[in-house]
């Protein structure tokens, strides 16, 4: 089972769930992998600290122009939606970071001038953390289009029981592709107005993307039931709550796990998992079923 | 010899207009002819990124030799540059202004961008 760890707002708390749910299953001997999807700032690996066993580069194809073949028709920079390429009059310059990769300049290239070669964009870190695969996605420093990688993290999720993805925040390119074929979304919410209104954002993503989801309030007693409130009064299913404590984020802070750290939120996330694991498996039985 | 200048209107009395990738209009101004011709750049205005290197393209292709505006970002002068464009960064009130400043001799072109990427 793929489950997306994702909010809008940053700072809501993503990483922390992920990783003390991620080690919560490894530790009662499920097969888990941890798939650390946020490529542009991935911090999960300060928690779990893992071995890395494997490091794999990441690749995209980008165009090369051979310019002497090249007859500055223009038809490479009109098809370009993205403007990363500017034909003049007897040349054609790319602009990498511009370039998505599409190969529709390589298509449309009346003169066959145009092929494609591996450009680096990033890497992953592959090992384990005691019997948790954690694999984290690191986009290259000034890259600036992180699907890819995000793809090559999600590709790393093999024969393991449980997938857990650490999904980036916001509702852009690079969390669309790590929440879109998860089998179940759980959203983490700070209960603040804030929070709220991200909230509200990244469930219109997972409702566009027709996945299943929950809630999950962290520092839940911010805002006095409102965020609550509003999720019961709109539908959307609250499966745990924790409310402000600063000895979280003083543990946090120092890249401990909280259920290692402070055992008393052990049954929290105990009983989370067992909630959303349940939860998922409804939701994909009700489909099976039609 | 052709000079291109940025402007929010579509002649000469047109208010000048200080950005490049993203000014509505691109007036193509004939020194020899003493004619000048409009491009619309109000598509590429809108785009989500790379609107310098389209506007770029756009003012090489129509064959200006010279630019004059008033910013100009990293990619749109590479560009500039691969075609030989001189470029000049001018404050201006109306395009005839600008185009008059130039006629005086007196500007210094622009030896880079003088603005950053807006993304990076």
């Amino acid at each position: 089972m793929k489950l997306a760890i994702a909010s809008g707002k940053g700072g809501a708390g993503k990483t922390m769930v992920a990783t003390n749910l991620a080690w919560t299953a490894a530790q009662q001997g499920v097969k888990t992998a941890f798939l650390d999807c946020d490529v542009e700032e991935p911090n999960a690996a300060l928690f779990l600290k893992p071995d890395i066993e494997n490091v794999i580069p990441v690749h995209v194809p980008k165009p090369v122009i051979n310019q002497d073949v090249c007859t500055h028709c223009g038809l490479c920079s009109d098809i370009c939606r993205y403007n990363a390429l500017a034909v003049l009059s007897d040349k054609v310059l790319l602009f990498n970071e511009l370039c998505h990769s599409c190969g529709g300049c390589v298509h449309v290239c009346p003169e066959h001038a145009i092929h494609e070669e591996p450009r680096l964009v990033g890497h992953i870190d592959a090992g384990h953390a005691g019997a948790l695969k954690v694999c984290t996605g690191v986009l290259k420093v000034g890259e600036a289009i992180a699907p890819p990688v995000v793809k090559a993290v999600k590709q790393q999720a093999g024969d393991e029981t449980l997938t857990i993805l650490d999904s980036p925040p916001g509702t852009a390119c690079p969390a669309v592709e790590t929440v879109r074929d998860a089998d179940f979304v759980l959203f983490v919410a700070e209960a603040t107005p804030f929070g709220r209104h991200d909230l509200a954002l990244a469930i219109d993503l997972a409702q566009a993307l027709k996945r299943p989801f929950a809630v999950m309030l962290n520092r839940a007693d911010l805002d006095h039931g409102e965020t609550r409130r509003w999720c019961e009064e709109n539908g959307f299913r609250v499966l745990a709550e924790i409310d402000e404590d600063r000895r979280i984020a003083e543990k946090c802070s120092s890249g401990e796990l909280v259920v290692d750290a402070l055992p008393d939120y052990r049954e929290v996330f105990t009983k989370l998992l067992e909630d959303v694991v349940a939860a998922a498996e409804i939701t994909t039985n009700e489909r099976v079923q039609g | 010899m052709k000079i291109a200048v940025t402007t929010s209107g579509t002649d000469l009395e047109a208010p000048f207009e200080a950005r490049f990738g993203r000014a509505p209009h691109f007036l193509i101004y004939d020194l020899e002819q003493s004619a000048f011709e409009v491009i619309d750049n109000q598509a590429n205005a809108q785009a989500a990124r790379g609107a310098g290197i389209q506007a770029a393209q756009s003012v090489c292709q129509r064959g200006a030799q010279v630019l004059l505006t008033g910013h100009c970002g990293p990619k749109a002068w590479d560009v500039l540059q691969a075609a030989g464009v001189e470029v000049f960064n001018i404050q201006a009130s109306t395009v005839a202004n600008a185009l008059e400043q130039y006629n005086n001799g007196s500007l210094k072109p622009a030896g880079g961008a003088n603005v950053r990427g807006h993304w990076s």
